[in-house]
C-alpha cells in the first residue's frame, strides 16, 4: 500500500472534521478498504478510523421499538446483541464472511460500500430501516442508489441504522462458492402493513426490492404465493459463477424458501 | 494387533511438532544479512509486442539498487524444458525459448517484464510503477482448437504454428484400433473437458539468491520439491554455474502438489541478481502473483470412444485430446499428456487395442504442468466417465460392466507399453461395495427425496503408474534426466543415524516414515534416526519428490544403503564376537551369534567403527557410512475403487457430497496414518476439481479466477467424513519394500466418482443428462436439468 496518515477520532464531530482533510477516507472495519489499499488500487492521503468512537457502537432499542445499531458495530456484536430483538437480522450478521470478518467488519462500512453482493443492504432495505448520518436521516428506499453507490455525500458517515422490527423475517442465502458472498440472497420482512422483499447479489444495480413478490405476499403470505413468480433477468449479474437467468431463478427460490422458513 | 513402532506402525509425525508450534523453517523465514528485495513488474495483457521498457525514472527512485529488463538476460540461457516428446511423424516437439524476463513479446498475463531490486519491497513496488512499458497489443489465443487453426495468431513467431506436437500412441496400433471400431457391436463416445486448476499450496513460492564474492559461491534458497533438479537445470542450462559453486536449499516447504517441481525464472533471477548486485536478493510471491505465475494443472479437451463386442467386452479404445501447454514449456509439461497419460489409458481393464492421440498446444496463458496426479487423473476421468456412460447406454450395472472387463492376471502387459506387476481389482471393488453400503442406498435416496432432494451414487476405478521411474525407459521416451533416487546413511559413533536422502518432504511426513523403515531394519528406536533432506550441500544427488515416488524409489535407495551398513556392521560384530560372519545376525538392535547367548549391542559395534582399537583394519575400513543409488526396474501400479454419494438440490443445482468411500491397494504400508492423511488430501483436491475449482480465462487471455474471490478452494464444510481403507495389499514385486505410493491416488480416483454420482442423481429426477463438465457448479447443474 501507499503511505498515508491515520487519524483516530473519538467523537463523531472529530471524525467529520478529520474527513475534511484533502483526500481523506473513512476507515471502518476495513474488510474492503484494506485489501484495496494492499493492492494499491486506492491512495488516500489520510485514513480516518471510525473504530474508536463509542457513540457509534452497540445495539439498543429505542422508544419507538426500533433496533438501533451504531455504524461502527461489528457483525459479531450484532449477531450476539440483536438476537433477542431482531433474530433474522442477527442471523444475517452471523452468516457474513468468517469469524475474522465478523469481528472487524461493521454495518456502517458495509452499507456505505454497498457492494452488490453484500448481505447487509438486503436486511436494511427489506426492513425499511433508517440510515442515520452525521448530518441527516435517510430512508433505506432512498439510500441505495446502485452498485457501490449510495445517497451519502462526500465526508458523510453512517453513524447509526434504525430498524423497525417486523412481525417475522428471514434471510435466505445461496453462496457464491469461492468468495461465499451471496450469489443471490433474499431478505423477507413481514410487517403489519405489508411485506418487503429485498434481493442482493443478483442485480447489476445492486440491492433491490422485488415488488411483484411483495404484492403477492402482502395479499397471501405463503410460499405458494411466490411459487409461480419469475424475477426479471434482464439486468441480472452474469459471471463465472452464475448466469443472469440462473440468478433470476434463484431470486424466486430464495424468496420462496425464506417465506417457508417463516412458517 | 497394530504395531507401535517400525514398519506398519502409525507413528506420530515428528515434523508436526515444529510445524504446529511455529518453529518451522520455511524459505520466507530465511533472511540473509544485507538482503535486498525484488518486485517483478508483470504483464497485464496476454499477448503483445514489447516495443520498449524505459527504466530511467525507476532507477532514480529511493532505495533502488538496480532495475533489470529482458535485455539483461540476452546472454543467459533459456529456462529449460526437461522432456522432449517425439511426435507421430518421428519429429521432435516444437520448443520455444523461455526467457527469464520477457524480451520482444509478452505471452501471458503475469509474465515478468522487468524486475526492481530495492532496499525494501515497498520501494521496489514504488519504482516498478515508474517503469514505462510500451506494448502493442496482439490478438490473444486462448482456445486450443482455435489456436491450431492455420490463421491463428502465433504465440511464438519463430515456431511454425501453435502446435507443440501431435503425438500418436501407439501409432502402429492405429489401423487395428480403427478396424475394431468398424466391427464393434456397440460404440460409446464422450466429449469432455478436464478443467484447468491452480495448485494453491498453502505456502506461496519464495526464492532467495545469495552470492559470496570472496569464493564465488552461489546459494539459492527456494520452495522446491527437488533442489538437486533445480541446481542442475538452472546451473547447467540457464546461468552456467557448475554444481560445485551452486548450493540449492529447499528447507521446510509448505505443500507442493507438483507446482514446486519446476524451475521457475524467479529462481534464476534472484541467483543472477545476487551476483550482479553483490547483495542477497529475496522474492516472496504474493497470492495474486501465484495465480498468474505458478504453473497450472490439467486443461485437456478430449473426445474418447469405446468399442464393445456383443457380450459387452471392451474391444478397443480411441482418444483424441488437446492439451494446453500455456505460453511456454514448463519443466515437465510435455510429458504430462503423453507418457503420464497415454500409458494409463488401459486403466483397470483388459481392452486389447488402444490408440491415444494428443495435440499439445501453445496459448497465451500461464504454462501448464504436473499437478497432483499429472496426466493420470486426466486418463482416469475420461475413461471412467466413458464407462459409466456406456453402462447407461447398454442398460447394465456400471460396477458389473467394470468387473467384467477387469484385468485378472498379473503381470499384465497393456497395449500402451506398460506392464502392471501386481493388483487385485476384484478385491478393491469387493471392499468398496462393502464400505459404500450399496444395499442401504435406496433407503438413503428415499430419505433425500422426502426432503425434496435427489441422491446419486457413482463409482470410479483407477490405476496409476507411480514410483517414477526407470531411467533407461524414460530416457527413450524423451526425459532429459534420470529418475533414480539416492541415499547416504551415516552412522555416528554412539549408534544414532543420519539418513541423507535425495527425496524431499513438503508435507508427506518422510521424516517419520523413512525413520520407521531404517529403525525397523536395525531394530532400534525411531528416535535414533534423523532424516536430512532438501539441501544439495548435504544430500547425495537425487531427483526429489513427485509422482508418488519417494518411498518406492527414495525409500528403496535408503533400504539399499542401510543393507550396506548392516553388512559392514555385521563384519565388525563378527570380529568383536570372534565368530564367523555367517553365524552373526542382527535382531532388535543387537548382533548375536546364532544358537548362543553371545551378543554385542548395536552401539558397541558403531563405536568400534570409529574407535577401531579392536578392529579388523586389514579387512575393512573404519567408519560406518554408505551411499546407495536406486533406479527402479518398473513403475509401481497402485490401484483402487472409489464410490461417491451426492445429494442434489434440484431447485438450486447445489450438489453436496454425502459419503465418499475409498478402497486402495498401495502394496505394503509403512505408516497407515500418514497414508490415510495422503488419501484425505488427495480426495479434497479431487472433489475440489469436480465441484469447485475452475481456472478460467476470457477470450482476451485475462485470468477471470485470479483470486480466492473467484477461485473456489474446497473448504472443510464442502467435504464429508471419508471412509478410507487400504487393507487390500498386493505388494510391488520389484522394490525391496513392496510399496507402491499413495500421494496422488485420492486426486486421481475421485473426480469421475463425483460426476458419475451427480448424473445418477439427475437421472433419478427424470433428467437423463449425458455429461456435465467440471466443476459441477450449481449453475451448470441447474442448466443441465432445465435445459
Amino acid at each position: 500500500m501507499y503511505n498515508f496518515d491515520v487519524e483516530m477520532p473519538t467523537t463523531i464531530a472529530d471524525a467529520v472534521a478529520a474527513l475534511g482533510r484533502e483526500e481523506a477516507q473513512p476507515l471502518s472495519g476495513g474488510q474492503t478498504l484494506i485489501p484495496t489499499l494492499k493492492a494499491r488500487l486506492a491512495a488516500p492521503s489520510v485514513l480516518v478510523s471510525l473504530h474508536g468512537i463509542p457513540e457509534m457502537k452497540g445495539v439498543c432499542k429505542n422508544d419507538a421499538g426500533q433496533v438501533c445499531i451504531g455504524g461502527a458495530t461489528t457483525h459479531a456484536t450484532v449477531a450476539a446483541d440483536a438476537a433477542a430483538d431482531y433474530p433474522a437480522l442477527a442471523s444475517l450478521a452471523a452468516r457474513i464472511g468468517d469469524p475474522a470478518v465478523r469481528n472487524r467488519g461493521t454495518i456502517g462500512g458495509s452499507i456505505a460500500n454497498n457492494d452488490p453482493s453484500a448481505c447487509y443492504p438486503a436486511g436494511v432495505l427489506a426492513s425499511g430501516a433508517t440510515i442515520v448520518t452525521n448530518s441527516r436521516e435517510i430512508a433505506a428506499d432512498d439510500y441505495f442508489q446502485g452498485m457501490f453507490d449510495t445517497a451519502l455525500e462526500e465526508g458523510e458517515i453512517v453513524t447509526e441504522v434504525k430498524f423497525p422490527v417486523p412481525e417475522a423475517a428471514h434471510y435466505e442465502k445461496h453462496l457464491q462458492p469461492a468468495s461465499r458472498f451471496p450469489l443471490v440472497a433474499v431478505f423477507v420482512a413481514k410487517f403489519a402493513d405489508g411485506v418487503r422483499v429485498a434481493v442482493t447479489g443478483a442485480s447489476e444495480n445492486g440491492v433491490f426490492r422485488w415488488t411483484e413478490a411483495e404484492e403477492a405476499l402482502s395479499a397471501n403470505f405463503s410460499a405458494d404465493a411466490v411459487a409461480g413468480l419469475k424475477a426479471d433477468g434482464s439486468e441480472m449479474i452474469s459471471d463465472l459463477h452464475g448466469s443472469g437467468t440462473y440468478r433470476a431463478h434463484l431470486v424466486g427460490v430464495m424468496t420462496k424458501r425464506a417465506v417457508a422458513a417463516m412458517g | 494387533m497394530p504395531k507401535d513402532h517400525g514398519i506398519g506402525a502409525s507413528s506420530k509425525r515428528r515434523e508436526d511438532v515444529r510445524f504446529l508450534t511455529g518453529e518451522g523453517n520455511y524459505t520466507d523465514d530465511i533472511n540473509v544479512n544485507g538482503q535486498a528485495h525484488v518486485f517483478f513488474l508483470r504483464s497485464d495483457i496476454a499477448h503483445g509486442t514489447l516495443n520498449s521498457v524505459d527504466t530511467s525514472a525507476a532507477e532514480g527512485m529511493p532505495g533502488v539498487v538496480k532495475v533489470f529488463t529482458g535485455a539483461d538476460f540476452e546472454a543467459v540461457g533459456s529456462v529449460p524444458c526437461g522432456w522432449q516428446v517425439t511426435d507421430k511423424h518421428g519429429e521432435p516437439m516444437q520448443e520455444p525459448r523461455h526467457p527469464v524476463l520477457a524480451h520482444g513479446k509478452v505471452r501471458h498475463v503475469g509474465e515478468p517484464i522487468a524486475a526492481v531490486v530495492a532496499e525494501t519491497l515497498e520501494q521496489a513496488r514504488d519504482a516498478a510503477e515508474a517503469i514505462v512499458v510500451d506494448i502493442t497489443d496482439l490478438p490473444a489465443v486462448v482456445d486450443m482448437k482455435e489456436a491450431v487453426k492455420a490463421d491463428a495468431p502465433k504465440v511464438h513467431d519463430d515456431l511454425t504454428s501453435n502446435l507443440c506436437y501431435d503425438w500418436g500412441f501407439v501409432e502402429e496400433n492405429k489401423g487395428a484400433v480403427d478396424a475394431a471400431f468398424e466391427e464393434a457391436a456397440h460404440v460409446t463416445t464422450l466429449e469432455l473437458v478436464n478443467n484447468r486448476l491452480v495448485a494453491n499450496p498453502m505456502e506461496p513460492r519464495v526464492a532467495v539468491g545469495d552470492y559470496a564474492r570472496g569464493t564465488g559461491d552461489h546459494t539459492l534458497y527456494t520452495t522446491s520439491q527437488n533442489p538437486h533438479v533445480i541446481r542442475l537445470l538452472m546451473g547447467a542450462f540457464v546461468l552456467g554455474i557448475p554444481e560445485h559453486k551452486l548450493r540449492v536449499v529447499a528447507p521446510d516447504v509448505g505443500g507442493g502438489f507438483g507446482t514446486k517441481i519446476f524451475h521457475y525464472q524467479e529462481e534464476a533471477f534472484v541467483t543472477f541478481a545476487a551476483k550482479a548486485c553483490n547483495r542477497a536478493v529475496k522474492w516472496t510471491s504474493s497470492r495474486s502473483e501465484a495465480f498468474m505465475s505458478d504453473a497450472h494443472g490439467r486443461d485437456h479437451v478430449t473426445k474418447i470412444e469405446l468399442a464393445l463386442d456383443k457380450d459387452n467386452n471392451f474391444t478397443a479404445l480411441r482418444t483424441d485430446t488437446y492439451a494446453n501447454m500455456g505460453a511456454y514449456l514448463s519443466t515437465f509439461a510435455p510429458s504430462v499428456p503423453t507418457w503420464l497419460h497415454g500409458t494409463l489409458m488401459a486403466g483397470n481393464y483388459k481392452t486389447p487395442l488402444i490408440y491415444v492421440n494428443v495435440k499439445a498446444v501453445f496459448t497465451n496463458t500461464v504454462p501448464v504442468d504436473a499437478y497432483r496426479g499429472a496426466g493420470r487423473p486426466e486418463a482416469t476421468y475420461q475413461l471412467e466417465r466413458l464407462i459409466d456412460k456406456c453402462a447407461h447406454e447398454l442398460k447394465v450395472d456400471p460396477i458389473k460392466l467394470r468387473r467384467q472387463n477387469f484385468v485378472m492376471e498379473f503381470p499384465y502387459a497393456t497395449p500402451v507399453a506398460v506392464e502392471y506387476d501386481t493388483g487385485d481389482y476384484v478385491a478393491t471393488m469387493d471392499k468398496l461395495e462393502e464400505m459404500a453400503d450399496i444395499a442401504g442406498f435406496q433407503k438413503r435416496r428415499e430419505a433425500s427425496e422426502a426432503k425434496g432432494k435427489l441422491r446419486g451414487f457413482g463409482v470410479n476405478c483407477y490405476i496409476e503408474a507411480c514410483g517414477i521411474a526407470p531411467s533407461n525407459l524414460v530416457g527413450q521416451l524423451g526425459a532429459r534426466a534420470g529418475l533414480f533416487e539416492s541415499c547416504t546413511v551415516r552412522v555416528n559413533a554412539t549408534g544414532g543415524l543420519v539418513v541423507m536422502t535425495g527425496s524431499h518432504s513438503h508435507g508427506q511426513g518422510h521424516e517419520t516414515s523413512f525413520s520407521q523403515v531404517v529403525a525397523d531394519m536395525i531394530g532400534i528406536p525411531e528416535e535414533m534416526v534423523e532424516i536430512v533432506h532438501g539441501d544439495t550441500a548435504n544430500t547425495p544427488m537425487g531427483m526429489g519428490t513427485y509422482g508418488s515416488r519417494s518411498l518406492a524409489v527414495g525409500g528403496s535407495a535408503m533400504v539399499r544403503a542401510t543393507e550396506k551398513i548392516i553388512a559392514k556392521a555385521t563384519k565388525i560384530a563378527s570380529h568383536l564376537l570372534e565368530a564367523s560372519e555367517s553365524d552373526v545376525e542382527l535382531k532388535d538392535g543387537a548382533f548375536t551369534v546364532a544358537g548362543t547367548d553371545k551378543s554385542v549391542a548395536w552401539g558397541d559395534v558403531t563405536l568400534a567403527a570409529y574407535v577401531p582399537h579392536n578392529y579388523p583394519l586389514e579387512e575393512i575400513e573404519p567408519g560406518l557410512e554408505e551411499t546407495a543409488f536406486y533406479d527402479p526396474s518398473n513403475f509401481t501400479y497402485p490401484s483402487g475403487a472409489y464410490a461417491c454419494e451426492v445429494e442434489l438440490d434440484p431447485e438450486t443445482g447445489q450438489v453436496t457430497v454425502e459419503r465418499f468411500s475409498a478402497a486402495d491397494d498401495f502394496g505394503n504400508i509403512v505408516n497407515p496414518m500418514i497414508v490415510t492423511g495422503q488419501v484425505h488430501g488427495g480426495l479434497a483436491q479431487g472433489i475440489g476439481q469436480a465441484l469447485l475449482e475452475n481456472c478460467a480465462y476470457d477470450s482476451d487471455g485475462q485470468l477471470l479466477s485470479a483470486s480466492y474471490m473467484d477461485y473456489a478452494m474446497p473448504r472443510a464444510s464442502d467435504l464429508p467424513f471419508y471412509d478410507v481403507d487400504h487393507s487390500c495389499q498386493t505388494p510391488c514385486t520389484h522394490n525391496p519394500l513392496g510399496v507402491k505410493g499413495c500421494g496422488e491416488a485420492g486426486a486421481i480416483g475421485s473426480p469421475a466418482a463425483v460426476v458419475n454420482a451427480v448424473l445418477d442423481a439427475m437421472r433419478s429426477g427424470g433428467k437423463d443428462v449425458e455429461h456435465i463438465d467440471m466443476p459441477v457448479s450449481p449453475n451448470r447443474v441447474w442448466e443441465a436439468m432445465n435445459g
